[in-house]
Parts: structure tokens; C-alpha cells; sequence
């Protein structure tokens, strides 16, 4: 038995024994998985924080000017305005509240859709949802003008809720409903349509161009309290709804029949969960940029540690999410010197990568 | 005295048609056997029994009331289903799929249930212990043998404690030993629990040996109900499948056992029969 037939999903006759009763390697590997992650998730989730904390500092420490991590902790504590240093600390504070929420917000949400939509390559980016909000944006830079972020957010929260909405609804046509893979042709289809009516736009009008450009690399740079404080009610809301969800999506997870039959109202908890996704999807893509990757390959990364149980997923996506988005950025500001590389762009270059490692290790590319 | 009836039953799909005025009851307490042939509506039949799918016309009352008034998780704690081939979660252990059966007993932002101790973990280990799967319960289901997988999803459905249960094909794909395995598991539930079971199968010598009620379907309609005696017969395997055959009692349980006749095989003659033509030519 190879490691690839084992991880592809859903075969009924598989059976990983060898005739003479001993067990092969690829089954003895997943055991330890289990046998790792048993009992084990708080003190993982634990680990994901401070993982998490540690992101943090570094986002406030790192950056053209370092500042040792004392003062980093004394900007904190005890602000002194007259320290060059200590102001440093300060200008990058809303930096890195933007990448803990945008983060986490695209963390939650990636896990969420690919329990909705039961379908390993649901992500933001990939169902539309971040096209969508795009599109919106630049439609209300061209046509109205837009140009404070804090107006971005409207046209973000629209786009990505009639995105999500066409999707279901294109998906629901035909006799299955929206299965797995209908929404996912539906999503990539409406992907590659928005994208090309975004570029439409921008191709005729220069202006409206600059204006993006900046945003649409998805970055956390240069936006201040003024961008975030709106978000926040939307970004509370969306989470609340996605993360009291994890065993609403337990049972989807179990199938459409089956959830039924556990006595669950299938669209109703679809429209919920996909509710919390838009308010999440909508406020993170206004707030930095539609980043890629980030809702992709953060709640797959962290099945290591919960299995499929999206009562631990989506609190571990949330943890590690802006973990990943936040050491990014920590990178990019460092990587090409003077400038410095979008985290939208690094999220990307990183992402990619573990994205393949994870595929190919087989565990990644099942729910 | 039927707990789960159908009656005047429509069910259709888009514009197609499969069942039209159907009525017919699952009587309680007792294991029916849904049969018939490929494409005559009896797996439509048990998804419109457990409210998968809406009626067009007509009513499924449980205990009198339409199911679909009914609210779903209510309704759930009474009527339980395994749908045709589920699928399990990637990397999921035993322990948790069979947890997922107790989705109807708890509330709807309440995520965790708390200490050994609870009607839930009970719930599970009663399930499990049922199934004798309670020594896989720490394993991952992708990993189990075909049987196994299957007794782990009983034990899903018994977590669910309903006392209704309906199971569409449960053992296909499997071998003849896994068949009878998992049949003889839902007889014990219903034995042990009173649980009242109706089930689709593609088996007839197994249905009728292990059903107390067979209801045969052919083009949406009900053709015949009863005990298997009653029902399974060479005229309703002519009917219903379009087969000639022998129907003779199965000689472990004295059910009907049907013996098909093809095209390249016939009856055999009887003894006296063969050797008599035998004769004439040796004179």
C-alpha cells in the first residue's frame, strides 16, 4: 500500500492489513497521528498561541529600524513619547492588529467554507468570495469615486456576498443540489469571471488602477486605527457565528443525507455558516487586500493537530492564521531591503510551498 | 400497529415521476425488507420515509403526524437513517464518528459535553459495545476492513438512539459473510431494543430470511406485503423481476429460498426422468 492510495478519500475497499494480519507502514503512521493529537488539543492549542504571541512581537520588533524585544515590551508598558524607539513600536501597533484580524478572520473563514462546501479547495480566494469583495472594490473606486478604505468595506461585504450567493445558487441547480464539486466549478467559474471583469475595469481607467493596485496585493501596511475600528463589529459578528459552528459542520462533514437524518436543516446551517463567512471574508478583504493561500493552507496545516474535528480546527486556523500572515509581513519587511514585499505577495511565497509539501505528505488534500 | 406509514405518497425528482399514490406501513417493532428490482423506486421509497425527500403529494406520518411539520432534530431523536454508502471524514476514529450519532441530543451552540460520565459518552460506549467495536474505537475508520466500517456505522446510527431505523442497502459491497454479519447485527438491535427497522436490500434470500414484513415494489408501486411466505414466491420473482425460478424453503431457516433459472440452465429432471430416456435408447 502506498502512502497515496492510502490518503485518497473515500474508498470503500481499501483496507491497509497486510493478508497475514500485520499491519503496513502507511497505517502505522496515521496511528501515531492519532495517538499524538489524542487528549493532546488543548495543549496544542496552547503551543498555537504563543506561536501566535511570539508572531507578534516580532511584527512590532522587526522592520527597518530593529528594536530590541525590552523596549518593544517597554513601548508597551510604560509609552514614552519622547523615545524614537518607543514611537517606532507604536506606528507598527495597527499594523499588527490588522494582520491579527485580517489573519484571522481569512483563517476562519477558509476553515468554515471548506466544511460548507465539504470540499478540501474551498478557500476565499478560490470560491469567488475574494473576487467578489475585489470587484466590488473597484467598481466603487470607478464609478463613485471611492477612495477612503473605511467606504472600501461596504463594496467589500457586498461583493462578497452576492459572490457567495451566485455560487450557491449556481451550485444548487440540478437534481443533487450543491454538491462538493458543483460548488467548486461554480466558484472557480465566477473566479475567473470576476478577475476578468476586475482587469476590464482597470485596463480603461489608469487612475482607478493606482488607486487599487496598492490594496489589491493585499498588505498590512500604512492603515491605521481610523480602517480598523468599522471592521470590528463585522469581524465579531462573522466569528461568533463561524466559530459556535464547529459541530454544525461535524455532521456536515458526514454527508447531506446523513445530516438530515442527525436532524440537521442542511441549508439552513450552509446559510449560517456561509453568513459568518461573508462578514469575515467581506471585512478581512476591504481591511488588507484579498490574500491568498491564508484560508487554504492554514486550516489543512492545523488537521495535523486537531483531525477532522472543526470544533478544534476553527480555534487552531484562528490562532495560526494571523501567525502565518504576521510572520510574513514580518519577512517581507525584511526580505528586499529598502523596500518592502507585500504580505498578501508573502503569504503567496510561503503558502505555496507548504501547500505542495502538505499535498504530497497525502494527509492535506482530504477533509 | 405501524409507527411510520406512507400515505398516497408522490415522490418525484425535478419532473420524473418514481412514485405515484403510494401507500404502505412499517410495522412496529418488527424488521421490514424493502425489495425490487433495480430502478422501481424502493430506495426513493425509504428517502421519502425518512424526509430526505419532500413529497409531491401525500403525507410519511410517524405516530400519526407528518414528518415533515415535525421539528428536524425532534424528529431525529425518533427516526434515525443510514443512507446508502456514507462517507466518513478523512483521518476520523471510530470513537468520534460514532460521537457525531448524538447530534440530535444536544443543543445547538453547545460544542462539548462534559465528563465520562454524560448520557452522550454512554450513549457511545452502549453503541459501540453493541457493534463489538468498542476495540476499534481508537482507530481510524479509513483504515477498517469493509465489515468493520460497517458495523461502525450501525453504531453511529444507534448512538443516535431512535427507535426507528431505516438503512438503505447496508450491505453492499460487501461480501457474503460481511452481509450476514451485518444483518444478524440488526436483527440483535431489533431483538434487544424493540427497535423498529425497515431496510432496502438487494438480497432476496437474505431479506426473506431475516425479515418479519417484505414489502415488494416494482414501477413505484407496491406489488405485495406480508411475511416473506406470504410474499416471496416464484410468481412474484416472475413479476417483480421478470425471472423465472424455483422457490424452495431454505433449508436453514425454512424461508423462501428463490434459485434463479437462466437461460443456460434448467431444472433439473428428476432422477426417475433422466434415467428413463436412458432406458428406452439401452432397449
Amino acid at each position: 500500500m502506498t502512502s497515496t492510495t492510502a490518503a485518497s478519500s473515500g474508498k470503500r475497499e481499501r483496507t491497509v492489513t497486510a493478508p497475514n494480519g500485520t499491519e503496513t507502514g502507511p497505517q502505522l503512521y496515521v496511528r501515531a497521528e492519532v495517538r499524538a493529537r489524542k487528549g493532546k488539543q488543548p495543549a496544542w492549542l496552547l503551543a498555537a498561541v504563543v506561536v501566535l504571541a511570539i508572531a507578534c512581537g516580532a511584527s512590532l520588533a522587526v522592520g527597518a529600524r530593529a528594536i530590541p524585544l525590552e523596549t518593544v515590551w517597554d513601548a508597551l508598558a510604560h509609552f514614552d513619547p519622547a523615545d524614537g524607539n518607543h514611537a517606532v513600536v507604536h506606528a507598527r501597533i495597527p499594523r499588527t492588529v490588522l494582520g491579527l484580524l485580517a489573519g484571522g478572520a481569512l483563517g476562519l473563514a477558509g476553515a468554515a467554507m471548506q466544511g460548507v462546501a465539504r470540499n478540501p479547495l474551498a478557500d476565499p480566494g478560490i470560491m469567488g468570495v475574494n473576487a467578489g469583495a475585489a470587484l466590488a472594490v473597484v467598481g466603487g473606486i470607478y464609478l463613485f469615486g471611492i477612495t477612503g478604505l473605511t467606504g472600501y468595506i461596504w463594496f467589500a461585504f457586498l461583493g462578497a456576498a452576492v459572490a457567495a450567493t451566485v455560487v450557491y445558487l449556481l451550485a444548487s441547480t440540478g437534481r443533487d443540489g450543491a454538491t462538493p464539486v458543483k460548488l467548486a466549478l461554480a466558484g472557480a467559474a465566477l473566479n475567473a469571471g470576476l478577475y476578468s471583469l476586475m482587469n476590464v475595469v482597470l485596463v480603461s481607467s489608469q487612475d482607478t488602477l493606482d488607486r487599487f493596485r496598492f490594496w489589491q496585493v493585499g498588505s498590512v501596511a500604512g492603515r491605521d486605527w481610523s480602517v480598523i475600528l468599522p471592521g470590528l463589529p463585522f469581524l465579531a459578528a462573522g466569528a461568533l457565528l463561524v466559530l459556535c459552528s464547529g459541530r454544525v459542520l461535524n455532521t456536515l462533514a458526514l454527508g447531506d443525507d446523513l445530516a438530515r437524518g442527525l436532524g440537521q436543516r442542511v441549508g439552513l446551517s450552509r446559510g449560517i455558516v456561509a453568513l459568518g463567512v461573508v462578514l469575515l471574508c467581506g471585512s478581512a478583504t476591504a481591511l488588507a487586500g484579498p490574500i491568498a493561500f491564508l484560508g487554504l493552507v492554514i486550516p489543512h496545516a492545523v488537521r495535523f493537530f486537531t483531525g477532522p474535528d472543526y470544533r478544534w480546527i476553527l480555534p487552531f486556523s484562528l490562532a495560526l492564521a494571523p501567525a502565518l500572515l504576521l510572520g510574513a509581513d514580518v519577512v517581507g519587511r525584511v526580505a528586499l531591503p529598502p523596500g518592502e514585499v507585500p504580505a498578501g505577495i508573502m503569504t503567496a511565497i510561503i503558502g505555496a510551498p507548504v501547500f505542495v509539501w502538505l499535498v504530497r505528505r497525502g494527509k492535506g488534500a482530504s477533509l | 400497529m405501524a409507527r411510520l406509514s406512507a400515505r398516497d405518497l408522490t415522490l418525484q425528482y425535478e419532473q420524473r415521476r418514481v412514485i405515484e399514490g403510494l401507500r404502505t406501513e412499517i410495522p412496529e417493532g418488527k424488521v421490514t425488507m424493502i425489495v425490487g428490482a433495480n430502478g422501481c423506486g424502493k430506495s426513493t421509497l425509504l428517502r421519502g420515509l425518512s424526509r430526505l425527500l419532500r413529497p409531491a403529494a401525500g403525507a410519511v406520518t410517524l405516530d400519526g403526524k407528518d414528518i415533515h411539520s415535525r421539528p428536524a432534530k425532534e424528529l431525529a431523536r425518533t427516526l434515525g437513517l443510514l443512507p446508502q454508502q456514507p462517507t466518513a471524514p478523512d483521518g476520523i476514529t471510530v470513537r468520534d464518528l460514532v460521537g457525531r450519532g448524538r447530534y440530535p441530543h444536544q443543543a445547538f451552540f453547545r460544542n462539548w459535553s462534559h465528563g465520562d460520565s454524560s448520557p452522550h459518552d454512554l450513549a457511545v460506549r452502549n453503541a459501540l459495545d453493541a457493534t463489538a467495536t468498542t476495540e476499534l474505537a481508537d482507530r481510524i475508520v479509513d483504515e477498517l476492513s469493509g465489515g468493520q466500517r460497517q458495523r461502525v456505522w450501525i453504531a453511529m446510527a444507534l448512538a443516535q438512539e431512535t427507535e426507528v431505523l431505516l438503512l438503505d442497502e447496508p450491505t453492499t459491497y460487501l461480501d457474503l459473510a460481511h452481509q450476514v454479519e451485518v444483518l444478524d447485527l440488526v436483527t440483535d438491535l431489533n431483538r434487544r431494543r424493540g427497535t423498529t427497522v425497515a431496510i432496502v436490500l438487494h438480497d432476496l434470500n437474505l431479506a426473506a430470511r431475516y425479515a418479519d414484513h417484505v414489502i415488494a415494489m416494482k414501477d413505484g408501486a407496491v406489488v405485495a406485503e406480508g411475511t416473506g411466505i406470504d410474499v416471496i414466491t416464484e410468481e412474484l420473482v416472475r413479476t417483480v423481476f421478470g425471472l423465472e425460478s424455483r422457490v424452495v424453503p431454505d433449508p436453514v431457516s425454512g424461508t423462501p429460498l428463490i434459485v434463479p433459472i437462466g437461460r443456460h440452465h434448467y431444472p433439473a429432471p428428476q432422477a426417475t426422468e433422466t434415467t428413463k430416456p436412458a432406458l428406452e435408447i439401452a432397449s
